[in-house]
Parts: C-alpha cells; structure tokens; sequence
C-alpha cells in the first residue's frame, strides 16, 4: 500500500515538475525574448479560444487520472479485509492504549506480525486524535463518541514512528509511539509472555456482571426482554421506525450507550443506558465479545448468551462497574 | 533620482492627503483613500504581529526538543499566528487596502457606495483587534486556529474572547464586500461598460461575492461554540449528544471558500500588473474575467476536502476530491493567460512585475500542490503534516502576499505622489523569493517524511530540515523590513511620482497623484476597452470631459 | 402646520437620486442574503440533528406551547402588512399614518416579544433550558404510541430552540429599535414621497426576520402534531 502511494506521489511529481518547469521557463525566456526595446512596441492579441479550451481542458483529464489513482487507494484502504485480526484502539490525552483481541494491552506500542492483515478499531476517549503511521503512509481521525478504523498488512520486520496527527493540546507532539512489526514467529512469542484474557471473554465477564444477559437470552423473546444478540455482527436489522441498518461496531456501541436510539422492530424501548457506567475499555471488551457470537446452526442451542441466564451473580463482585 | 521639494512655481494642490490635517479628519473620514490608509496602518501592525509569532515558532523548532518555551505556549503562539494571519491580514488585505482605494478610482466614481459604512468596516476591525489583544494578554487561546471541537469547547484557554474577536472582524469583512459589490454594480462611470472593467474589478467583485455568502457562516459557527462554552449547550460535544464533525463542516465551509478570499483580490492585482509592464492587453480577457467568478462558485462546493481522514464516508470524499481537481482548472487558466500576455509583449522589469513573476512561479507550485492534496491517496499520508503548511504558505505568501505586495508598489505612486527607491524595492523583492523558497520547500519535503503540525518538539530526524527553514525565514524577514523602511523614507524622499508614471491604462491614472478628495475633477467617460495599451505609448492621453 | 417638505439629500457620492436609491436598495438586499446565510448554519444544524434523533426531537417539540407560537405568527404576519401599509404611506407622503403604521409595527413586535417571554418563563418552569437544570421525562407520542426518549438528544433540542429563537428575538429587537426611530424621524417630517428610502429598507429588514419566524415556527413546533 505504501508502495502504491509512493508511487502515484512520484507521478504526481513528475508531471507537477514538468507543468512547473513549463511555465518557469516560458515565463524567464519570455521575459527575456521581449524585454522592451526602443523601436518595438507591443503585438496587441486578444486571445484564442482554441488555446483557452485545450489548457482547460487536456489539464482536466490529466488531473483525472490523478483522481482516479487516489481514488482507488483510497477505497482500498477504506475497505478492510474480512479476515483482518483486530485491534482495539483508545486514544486519550496523551497516549494510545492499544487492545489487542488476545488480551495483552499495549501502551503507545503496537506489536504485529508481517503478512497479517491488521484492523484498528479506534475511538477516543476526550477529544479528537489522529492515528498516523508515516511509514505506511497511512492516517485516520480518531473521534470521541464513535469508532473509526484503519487497516494494514505490514511487510518488514521493523520499527515504525507512530504519530498523533490532529492538534489535541498541551502534548499533541509527545502523544507518540511505535508500531513494532515482527516476524510471526517471534510475535508468537511475543504473544505468549504473560497471562492473558482474551478480550471477548472480558466481554463475556462483563455481559453478565452489568446483567445484559438477564434480557438479551435465546429462550424468550419480545415484551420486556432484549433481542437475542448471537449472531448478530454485521447482519441487517430492522427498527421500528421501518429503517434497517447493519449492526456494525458503532451500532453496537451506540445501543449500549444510548439504547432508545435504534428500537429493534418489534422489541420495546425498556433497557437502559450504561453511559458513564462503562468506560471506552469496557466498552471494547463487550463490543468484542458480542461480535463474537455465532449464529446457532440449527438443533443446536445457542453458545451465545443462553449459558449465562441463570448464572448467579458471583459474590463479592458489583452489581455495575463504575467508571473511574 | 529623487527631489526632495517640489519646484516653487508649483503651489501643492489639494489632495485627499492634505484635505484635512487633524485627528478627526482622519478618524472620522468617510473618504474611501483615507480609510485605506487607516487600513495599511493596522493590517500591517498585525502582519508584524502575526510575523513575531512566526519567529518564535521557527526559533523553537530550530531544535527537536521543546527547549524554548513551554508545549502550552508554542501551542498557543501558533494558534495566534494562524489567527491574526488568516483574519487579520490575508482577508483584509488587499481588499480593504488596495482594493478601497482603487475601487472607486477605477470604476471613476467619487467615493464607495456608502462611505461611513467602509469606515464603520475599519472600527469593527479595530474593534476584533483590540478584543482579540486583550485575548491573547489574557493568557491567548491554543485551540489552533481552526478551534475544532470538543477540544474547543474544553480548553481552559480564551476562546470566547478569540472567537468573539473572529465575530466582529467577519462583519468589517461582509460590509467591505457589500460595499464594493453596490459600487460595481450601481456607480460605474458612464460608458464603463462590464466588458471594460479593469479585471482587478472582476476579481474583487468575485471576493465580494464569497464574503458576503461565507462569512456569515463562520460567523454563526464562533457564536455557537460560544454559546456551547458560556452555556454548556451540546451542539458539537458527543458526551452531550453533540457531533463534533458538523463543527468541522459547518467551519470549513467558510474557511475554504475563505482562501479564494485571500487569494482572487491578489489575482487581480496580477492582473493589472502583468499588462502594464508588458504594454499588451491581457491574453484571454474574457477568460480571465469569468475564471473570477469561477473559482468564486467552486470554491464553496469543496470545502470537505479538509474533512478526507476526519471520518466522513467513502463516497463523500470521492464526491469533494473530484470537485477539488475542478476548482484548479480556472486558476490554471488565469496563470496560463498571464504567461501568455508576455509573449510578443515589450517588458520591463520594475518592480511591480518582479513580484508578478514571483506569484506567477510560487502560486504554480501552491496550487499544483493543492491538487496533490486533492488526489485522496496522497492526502491520507500528507494531511495534518507539514505538506500541508507549505502548501498554505506557497500560495498564500507565495500567492496573496506577493500579488499585495506587487501591488502596493505598483499603486504607491498614485497613494502618495512619491516613487519608492526603485534599487532597495529590487533587493527587497530578491530578499522575500530567495527566503521564502528557503523557509517552505524543505517542508514540503518534511511533511512527506511524516512530520505532523503544530508539533512542539519532533524526532531528531527531522532537524536538518527544519533547521534550513527557519534559516529562510530570517532571510525572508529582512524582505519585509526592508518596505517598512524605503516606503517610509519615500514619503519625504521620493521621487514626486505625477499622474502615471507607469503610463498605465486604467482610469485611477487620470488623476492626480495623489487624487483629490473627490477623486476626479470632472467624471470620466469611457469610450475605450480595458487595457488599451495600443493606445497608451509613453506619452498622456486627453482624458474626455463629461458634459 | 404642514413641515417643511425636505427633498433627498443627494450625497456626493452619487451622481442623482435614484442612483443613491438603488443602491440602497441593493445594499439591503445583499444585507439580507448575509442574513439568511448566517441563519443558514443554525438551520442546517437542526436538519441534522433532527433527522438524526428525530423521536428526541418531537418530544420536545411536542412540549412547546402550539398556542404561543401560532399567536406570534399572526402577530408577525400582521406586523409585516402594517410595514407595507407604512411604506405605501409614506409613498404617498401621509405622514400621520405613516408614524401611525411605524408604531404599531414596533407595538405587535413588542407583543411578539412578550409573548415570547412567556414561553421562555415556561420553559423555565419544565426544566427545559439546557444546562445543569435541564431534566426531560416527557414522552414521543406517536399517533397515541409513547416512546421514552434520551434526555441528553433532548437537551440538543432545546439547545437549538434557545439559540435559533433567541437570536430571531434579538434581530427583532433590533428591528423594533429601527422603527421606533424611523417613527420619531417620521413624525418630525423627514420622509416625503420623494424620500423614504429607510423606510422601504428597513421594511425589507423586518419582512425577513417575519420570514425567519414562518420557518421557525413550523420547523421547532409543529413536529409530529397530529390531531
């Protein structure tokens, strides 16, 4: 992808170095072929409309082609791949924490394997912040209130500058890191360093703890209960206003902070909003975990949310987790 | 060769300049020459405010660590650098400059079309100013100057005071633009025809345009995160329900269209200058006059490019990408019509034309680069980067700030009466070329490499470059101190100018230098097309007498 | 006593009258597109904001005193036929009926503005003015359906009803500012038929704040109202 981009810069440079190489010399041996002299005047012409239409227009379809490469880069890199492995990003003034779905957490570090398509799924906790990998000539906005993404496969092993690329205050400039790409193997065992807790079984935890599981369960659906979640990552849902949306992470996200937004069809406006329950963290966590609910195949009861209705809740634990 | 008094047989006659000596006469002139010059007076203080700001940025950033001053005050010496220049002086600039003592003078009116409201203009700048002042003796604002929310709506720093300030002085900018529209279109000198305006009309006429339908954007837009601050209202904080992209949308759709502000008027001035040292008509009038209002009408409709990476959708972006490449094309012409000019032309090199050629290669680069930013591939490396700072620089000192400064010279004699020193104007225009190719190519260069803006420290990678910057800009300081100095010492010293010394076409050449209060002695009437440099060889023309 | 017919002051700046007249006119009505593009950033705030919470957004709207608002658009409407009947007074150099006109143009902006007083104390009173007071419990109804709806989406409602109405309120304040001394001006005989040219401009000022409100009032109060 860097590549990609480089290339079509150093196009772009080439013919920007002949357009202004052009009019630098026509403008220095013009100036110079008729400077004034006593005895000629100036030749009066009015114009030419010949001219006036090919300068136009033979610049518009060179920057066309401009357009159309940057176009086409840049849908691929709006377009993630669907096996891409995730990453959990939150930015916040001023670091990154950075969620990988195994678990480990990283602070203003990023650890990924070549040849791996990674997707960042990012969002900030406090004001707007820019995630920018100049090595890989790539960059995107990261937004309180939403979540934003950005994906890579990295190549070679290395250490690349990981910067933040939107003024966010008093230590914008200091708000950096790395991206350390490693050969599979030694990420493995990067990997393996240390205890970990998958991040959708950190969701799971806290699916049952917050008591999402006493409304969102397979067995009974409708009236005062929540729709059944297994399955559900990016199928289309249908609201009681007659719209339909992909339930995507920001869906997700936004039904757990302000569920009275997106009615299922059907289903009543009863659960509650967890906004300042959960922090950006949490929030992550459960996002995973709901994504990872498959769709029951049929005969099979549901691995999703059934094995959690009639879990006590464990002693000792809060009923809500408070954000701190 | 310059006198330094007038020859005894001639009484000095009375001009706008000595119609009146005292404070009042001037704080209270609703004569448009005197309000332009209670303009340059305040423009260029805050241009040397705006330009210390500079320094001390270029002063910092000379070393990678943050060892000058505090992270908290860089980020607020480059917020009010980007503040008093973009508001302060590119807006202003020309039009309240050049422009309101030009204007009448060219379409051979007596004054503006409502002379106290012009001077209501100036106190609203003097009023932002003052505000603005006291904001940044308060403690100043660090938000940056595009104050993008909810970092805006957050910082403990002044930012009603700083946005309030930008209030005000969008208003002295829509009265300004109002004024010159009327005047075009309602007090142009019998016989003066659209066809035969001078294109610096056609430009400002465009600026107008944009001023009156974009500024009262950004004027609602610092009202309300005013309002969100002084009454935690939640128009564009998403803890608050709020969407802090529609303040981007809602900012940019000013601030784009904002630069054809800046940059139409000093086209214009382009434009009148290009043909006088060439003594040809411009190539390509009708293109040049209608490309005006071109980039006028394109440039409201691409103002998302500034949005590509802030989260808008695929398609969007696709949407204001392509448009982006339109709005180049009738820039591209007008750069291409001036070259064109030259040809078969007889040309000097004064200075006026020197700065011509300078905006002709530097605003080339500018805007090539803006079509670079435009392909969205390459945006997405370089935006938020200091690609993007040189970009703005090339064409707005490379671009704005030439056309004015080519202007100013080209206009002196007939503001004054006096020539500047021809010789120091030639090594003060070398001084800003040279500078300002040194200050900003290497960041063009920075910016690729991946140095993000408004950064106070960086990795020492980036040193060398920065280092040569900030080199350049020391050498591009001494070419703005140098006007301040001969223009100073023309007033008294100069060369007494006469009415045209540059024989120049245009009816600001018919009059006196400088003109008297009521600009011309009888109205003009023109039977003759703009430019008529066929006509105009090294010798005066009968002006024709109203009846 | 008739005063003393006073003819246009030709400033020296125009060539004649009705040069100096037309570009008046001109003056105002780009003053008046300035106008519509300031008021132009709130509304498109609104739209968005409105489709993207539309329940929200009715709840609250459904909460604003329809009477009220309906009294100030007959009020304002009202105002704008006495500004017309003003400038046809002053056309036809009737000076005791043009102040007549001018004053009860200021008197039903003064109404509009007390009665706008009223809805603001009421607002009060609910806890609807945003800030740490705010507190929406009240439903969407839909036709007899109730939807409970997020209070923070309903204080953005407010927010722009507070912002958008209040400066309405405040360009009529200006407005009726602009009579008053039209009015005074007026009756000491400053406007004869060959003369009101304030009078014309200031008339198309206070047609397009009447214009704003006609947006307004539909746009803030009458979402989902049905019978």
């Amino acid at each position: 992808m860097a590549g990609q981009v480089d290339a079509l810069y150093i196009y772009l440079l080439l013919v920007s170095g002949i357009m202004t190489a052009i009019i630098f010399l026509a403008v220095a041996v013009l100036a110079i072929k008729y400077r004034r002299v006593p005895g000629r005047d100036a030749h009066q012409i009015e114009g030419s409309t010949i001219l006036e239409v090919s300068w136009s227009v033979i610049p518009f379809f060179i920057m066309l082609t401009f357009f159309i490469w940057g176009a086409v880069i840049f849908f691929e890199e709006r377009t993630p791949p669907a096996d891409a492995t995730e990453v959990y990003v939150v930015a916040k003034q001023w670091m990154w924490k950075i969620e990988h779905i195994e678990g480990q957490h990283e602070i203003n570090e990023l650890h990924v394997p070549t040849g791996q398509n990674i997707k960042l799924i990012m969002t900030s906790q406090d004001v707007i912040h820019s995630f920018y990998i100049p090595a890989f000539r790539l960059k995107q906005d990261v937004l309180p209130g939403r979540y934003t993404t950005l994906w890579f496969k990295a190549t070679k092993p290395g250490r690349y500058h990981l910067f933040c690329a939107e003024y966010c205050g008093t230590m914008h400039s200091g708000m950096g890191g790395d991206i350390i790409v490693m050969e599979p193997q030694d990420y493995a065992l990067w990997m393996a360093g240390g205890a970990l807790n998958p991040l959708p079984e950190t969701g799971k935890a806290l699916f049952a703890s917050l008591g999402c599981s006493t409304c969102h369960r397979s067995d009974v659906q409708g009236e005062s209960r929540g729709p059944d979640l297994a399955g559900l990552y990016n199928k289309p849902v249908k609201l009681e206003d007659g719209r339909t949306v992909i339930a995507d992470e920001n869906y997700v996200r936004e039904s757990i902070l302000d569920p009275t937004a997106k009615i299922v069809s059907g289903f009543k406006p009863v659960m509650p909003t967890f906004q300042g329950i959960v922090n950006d963290d949490q929030l992550n966590a459960l996002v995973a975990y709901i994504k990872s609910l498959a769709q029951p195949s049929s005969g099979q009861p549901s691995q999703g949310t059934a094995g959690l209705e009639n879990q006590p809740t464990p002693a000792g634990q809060p009923q809500n987790v408070q954000v701190q | 060769m310059a006198t330094t008094a007038v020859p005894a047989n001639q009484a000095p006659k009375l001009n706008y300049l000595n119609n009146g000596h005292t404070i009042k006469s001037w704080l209270l002139t609703t004569d448009h020459k005197r309000i332009a010059l209670l303009y340059l007076f305040s423009v260029t203080a805050f241009f040397f405010l705006g330009g210390f700001f500079a320094m001390l940025i270029r002063l910092e950033l000379l070393t990678p660590e943050g060892d000058l001053m505090q992270a908290d005050t860089y980020n607020k010496v480059f917020t009010m650098h980007g503040i008093v220049m973009v508001f302060f002086f590119l807006i202003p600039v020309v039009p309240a400059i050049l422009g309101n003592f030009v204007v009448p003078l060219m379409v051979g009116a007596k004054d503006l079309a409502f002379p106290r409201i012009n001077l209501l203009s100036w106190y609203l700048y003097v009023a932002a100013g003052i505000l603005f002042l006291h904001c940044m003796l308060n403690g100043g604002v660090d938000t940056g100057w595009t104050f993008y929310t909810p970092y805006s709506t957050a910082s403990n720093s002044n930012v009603v005071e700083a946005g309030l300030a930008i209030f005000i002085a969008g208003f002295s900018s829509i009265f300004t633009g109002l004024n010159f529209i009327v005047t075009i279109h309602r007090m142009r000198a019998p016989g003066l025809t659209w066809s035969r305006l001078p294109l610096f009309i056609w430009s400002t006429y465009a600026t107008s345009l944009v001023m009156i339908l974009g500024t009262p954007v950004i004027a609602i837009t610092m009202v309300l995160v005013v309002a969100e601050r002084l009454l935690h209202l939640g128009i564009f904080d998403p803890a608050l329900g709020g969407d802090p992209i529609l303040f981007q949308h809602l900012f940019w759709f000013y601030s784009h269209p904002a630069v054809y502000i800046m940059i139409l008027p000093s086209m214009g001035v382009i434009s009148e200058i290009v043909p006088c040292f060439a003594r040809k008509r411009v190539f390509g009038y009708n293109f040049v006059a209608l490309s005006s209002v071109a980039i006028a009408v394109f440039g409201f409709l691409v103002w998302a490019h500034h949005l590509f990476v802030a989260g808008i959708s695929l398609y969007s972006a696709m949407v204001f990408s392509f448009l982006s490449f339109v709005v180049a094309i009738p820039s591209a012409v007008k750069i291409f019509n001036w070259t064109a000019t030259l040809y078969k032309g007889s040309i000097s090199y004064a200075t006026p034309m020197l700065y011509a050629f300078g905006f002709i290669g530097l605003f080339t680069i500018g805007g090539l680069t803006g079509v670079m930013l435009a392909t969205i591939g390459i945006d997405v490396h370089v935006t938020d980067t200091y690609f993007v700072i040189a970009h703005f620089h090339y064409v707005m000192v490379g671009g704005v700030l030439m056309g004015y400064l080519g202007g100013l010279h080209f206009w002196w004699p007939k503001i004054t009466g006096r020539m500047y020193p021809e010789a120091w104007a030639k090594l003060s225009a070398l001084f800003v070329f040279v500078g300002f190719n040194l200050t900003f190519f290497p960041q063009f260069i920075l910016g690729y490499l991946g140095m993000p803006r408004r950064y106070w420290q960086y990795p020492p990678e980036f040193q060398v470059l920065n280092v040569l910057s900030t080199a350049g800009a020391s050498v591009l300081a001494i070419g703005y101190l140098l006007p301040m100095i001969y223009m100073l010492w023309s007033l008294k010293y100069g060369a007494i100018a006469g009415d045209n010394p540059w024989h120049a076409a245009g009816l600001e050449w018919k009059t006196t230098s400088p003109p008297p209060t009521l600009n011309f002695d009888e109205t003009p009437v023109v039977t003759w097309e703009a430019y008529n440099y066929d006509e105009i060889p090294d010798r005066p023309l009968e002006v024709p007498v109203a009846q | 006593m008739e005063p003393e017919a006073h003819g246009p002051e030709l400033v020296h700046q125009f060539s004649d009258v009705q040069q100096q007249k037309n570009a008046a006119s001109l003056g105002m009505w780009l003053f008046l597109v300035t106008e519509i593009m300031f008021f132009g950033g709130m509304f498109c705030a609104y739209l968005i904001y409105r489709l993207e919470y539309f329940n929200a957004f009715a709840a609250g709207s459904q909460q604003l005193s329809i009477k009220m608002g309906a009294i100030n658009t007959a009020v304002l409407i009202i105002s704008s036929v006495t500004v017309v009947l003003a400038v046809k007074a002053a056309e036809a150099g009737k000076r005791k009926l043009l102040v007549g006109y001018l004053v009860v143009t200021v008197l039903l902006g003064l109404t509009f503005l007390v009665v706008k007083g009223f809805e603001y104390r009421e607002k009060f009173e609910k806890h609807h003015v945003p800030g740490s007071t705010f507190s929406f419990t009240d439903k969407f109804d839909d036709n007899g359906k109730q939807y409970s709806v997020n209070s923070k989406e309903a204080e953005l409602f407010f927010s722009l009803y507070f912002v958008m109405t209040g400066m309405h309120a405040l360009h009529m304040i200006i407005g009726c500012g602009l009579f008053t001394v039209l009015a005074i001006l007026a009756w000491k005989g400053h406007y004869t038929p060959a003369y009101f040219t304030p009078i014309e401009n200031s008339g198309l000022y206070w047609h397009l704040v009447d214009i704003i409100w006609i947006y307004l009032f539909p746009l803030l109060y009458l979402i989902s109202r049905h019978s």
